[in-house]
């Protein structure tokens, strides 16, 4: 797992630098990968680590970009909306985590699906609140006294420090024991209660933290586009999250970076086809899906594996880890 | 004071009886067996005792406090470890990683192992043991990759990681090749010597009667016959309970 480091920093050292050439939209597109970045990380935890189905995490984003944005037009500091955001995120992550307690798989896929559409009825329908479904426009930027992070350059790097310590954290929360456990629970759930795992606590935390994370996403994610509206969280955008991490990877720290690059930046490669961009794009999930059932991670394992066997023939597969 | 006292147990699935009022005391340092055809409510004894089932009314008493109907995880972190009949392990996780799931939540609160790091003393004590077991050059391989005798090494290795109190292992020896249950017989044996105590439910009655001093019989969930080896032997109940009349 120490191996994620250096590709880690290596992508860090990419980010820094590639604003410098890119234009403004090609700058936006990256933004929100970013931002998507943040939300498959949060779907991974729960999802990949600790096999919880969650199909809301839509749901949870919703949490934080409408705390910003509401708060925002009140004059509120935008962090502070964020903390609202990651603290009703992670509340509701709580709330959604008890049926996991009781339900598994596809009844818990029924669960959370259920509580994505009554959050999106909610906005709809809440208007005094939210908007209905005209939504907010003008979501604020932060502002940290003379410093502005107005411009979209500014915004960017601003994103990229939520989603440094967005990785960090992940890293450091799925490196310690609970990251253990968490896949204990993925792997034998009768097993790991029977070895002392506490599966409420545990599944709590893995929805409450990704839910956080989603939060934390959404948050970023209202004054990237600096207009919301209930129909960016819908049952689709949840399917869309659920779709990064598994053609990144499921349960793989690396997954979520590679699945939120191809879900946000293959649609733009494909506008130039116009309507077909949509099939082409179908396609290209269906056959990734078939023929790389470990998501793309699993295609940097063959590689690995594959000039690991060149220089040292005598290395069996299970040293991979 | 008994180690484990159950007290009554029973279990119902629906209207099915599996364990009807079973009673019986497991003392410090001993290593009972427990035996009975198939479907005579032992496993069913293991799952009620350790938190996988809930029982449907009895007691169980562990080191004189009340577990009835405690959570597995609660159960263990009181220190009783199990083994299971029809492997349960982590599939896609080192041999290693398996052993140090079973040491990490003995103690400690949920925050202290987020921000707890250090693992030397928990590692190496789970290289002696695979050591112990002679599986330590297959630490760094994926459980799901070991034989099936390596993989009940495994399961036995991992109910001794947390140091438990007692131990109980449910059929240790089913499926195994002759020279790893002479293995396995050689450290329950060893391992009762230093003070672990121990249930043993098997069907193997070779390594029953030779590691058991005292054995209780179970049949269609109620307890026929308890005695040493030789006593078992020779009850006919215990001969109808298995043969028919």
């Amino acid at each position: 797992m120490a191996r994620a480091r250096w590709p880690l920093l290596a992508a860090l050292a990419l980010c820094l630098l590639l604003p410098l050439v890119l234009d403004q939209y090609k700058l936006y597109v990256l933004s929100l990968t970013l931002v998507y970045v943040i939300l498959a990380i949060g779907l991974n935890l729960t999802l990949g680590y600790a096999g919880q189905i969650s199909l809301c995490h839509a749901a949870f984003m919703a949490f934080g970009s409408y705390a910003v944005a509401i708060l925002g037009q009140h004059g509120v500091p935008f962090e502070m909306g964020l903390v609202l955001g990651v603290a009703l995120a992670f509340g509701w992550g709580l709330v959604l985590g008890f049926p996991a307690l009781k339900v598994k798989h596809h009844y818990l896929a029924m669960v959370t699906l259920g509580f994505n559409i009554i959050v999106f009825l909610v906005l709809r329908n809440w208007e005094s609140l939210t908007g209905g479904s005209f939504g907010i426009s003008n979501v604020a930027r932060p502002v940290w006294g003379p410093v502005s992070f107005k411009s979209d350059r500014a915004f960017y790097f601003y994103i990229l420090a939520w989603a440094a310590v967005v990785v960090a954290s992940a890293y450091w929360i799925l490196h310690s024991r609970w990251g253990r456990a968490f896949r204990a629970i993925r792997e034998n759930e009768m097993r790991a209660e029977v070895v002392g795992v506490s599966l409420r606590n545990y599944k709590l935390m893995a929805f409450a933290i990704g839910a956080a994370y989603a939060g934390t996403g959404g948050a970023l994610f209202a004054p990237l586009l600096g207009y919301i509206d209930p129909g960016a969280y819908t049952l689709d955008r949840s399917i869309q999250f659920l779709m990064m991490v598994v053609l990144g990877g499921l349960g793989r720290f690396e997954g979520p970076f590679i699945g939120a690059l191809v879900v946000t930046v293959l649609p733009e490669v494909l506008r130039g086809s116009e309507g077909l961009y949509l099939i082409i794009y179908a396609v290209a999930v269906i056959i990734m899906m078939l023929f790389m059932p470990k998501g793309l991670v699993g295609l940097w394992d063959l590689a690995w594996r594959f000039s690991k066997s060149r220089t040292s023939p005598s290395t069996s597969s299970a040293s991979l880890r | 004071m008994a180690l484990l006292e159950i007290e009554n147990l029973t279990k119902h699935f629906f209207r099915l009886s599996a364990l009807s009022g079973v009673s019986l005391n497991v003392e410090p340092g001993e290593l009972l067996g427990v035996i009975g055809p198939n479907g005579s409510g032992k496993t069913t004894l293991f799952n009620c005792v350790t938190g996988v089932l809930p029982p449907s009314g009895g007691h169980v008493l562990f080191r004189g406090e009340d577990i009835t109907g405690r959570t597995a995880d609660a159960v263990y972190q009181r220190g009783i470890a199990r083994t299971f009949q029809l492997i349960q392990l982590f599939p896609e996780m080192t041999v290693l990683e398996n052993m140090l799931v079973a040491a990490q939540e003995k103690t400690g609160t949920l925050l202290s192992r987020l921000l707890r790091r250090e693992e030397t003393k928990e590692t190496t004590r789970a290289q002696e043991l695979l050591e112990f077991l002679g599986i330590a050059r297959l630490q760094d391989n994926l459980a799901s990759n070991l034989s099936y005798g390596q993989q009940k090494l495994l399961d036995f290795g991992m109910a001794l990681m947390s140091d438990p109190q007692l131990i109980l292992l449910d059929e240790p020896m089913a499926g195994v090749n002759p020279t790893m249950i002479n293995n396995l017989m050689g450290h329950i044996v060893e391992l009762n010597g230093r003070g672990y105590t121990f249930v043993l439910i098997e069907h193997n009655m070779e390594v029953v009667m030779s590691l058991c001093r005292r054995i209780v019989v179970l049949s269609q969930g109620e307890r026929i016959a308890e005695g040493t080896p030789a006593e078992i032997a020779d009850n006919p109940l215990v001969l109808d309970a298995y043969f028919g009349r």
